[in-house]
């Protein structure tokens, strides 16, 4: 935790990650529906989590390889849960905001969105 | 300089934690809290990085790792059993 330039970098990337995961849920909070909610949601706080990572690896070298680990983990999951989720809103036939212009899964299906 | 960035971070985070908590509450459908919950468990994973860098036990990383994969699984679950059913 000294003031060496990595460790200051390091700083500077754990208030960016902070500042996405704010953002992400801020987002979360203000979006129209819940497909919107999810493109907040996830996008933002795997940005966020990710620089996190990286400024945790700066201030603890040691620690790389196992945040790195955490990093690949987190980048393979959250766009599953959040696919998964966005497909089992559609089946439940939660509705879409006004907003919105096209719908291809309602197309592919062969519904009436 | 830089417990002060940690200290900022840490209340930035706690800032989304409670957004996020507030979308978790306030619904209005079961989709919507899941979602709320998914972000809430990525929030918990960086949550507990900063409590291993605060205590200095690289131990705490292991923790991190696990809570992240059972909490996927958890969502995935839920998201299912939203879809169609157990």
């Amino acid at each position: 935790m000294t003031d060496t330039p990595l460790g200051i970098l390091g700083g500077i990337l754990l208030v960016a990650g902070a500042a996405f995961l704010l953002l992400g849920s801020l987002g979360l909070v203000r979006m129209p529906d819940l497909y919107n909610r999810i493109q907040a949601g996830t996008k933002a706080t795997t940005l966020g989590t990710l620089l996190t990572l990286a400024g945790a690896a700066c201030l603890q070298p040691a620690w790389g390889l196992k945040l790195l680990l955490i990093g690949m983990f987190i980048l393979l999951t959250n766009p599953i849960s959040s696919q998964v989720l966005a497909r089992a809103a559609h089946r439940m036939g939660i509705v879409k905001s006004q907003q919105t212009v096209v719908d291809h899964l309602a197309e592919d299906t062969g519904e009436k969105s | 300089m830089v417990e002060l960035l940690i200290y900022a971070a840490a209340t930035l985070i706690g800032i989304a934690f409670l957004l996020a908590l507030f979308r978790f509450f306030k619904g209005p459908s079961a989709a919507d809290r899941v979602v709320a919950f998914d972000v809430l468990t990525i929030i918990a994973i960086t949550v507990i990085i900063f409590i291993a860098l605060a205590e200095g036990r690289g131990i705490y990383l292991d923790v991190a790792l696990v809570y992240g994969l059972l909490s996927f699984l958890g969502v995935i679950v839920v998201a299912r059993y939203l879809e169609r059913g157990l």
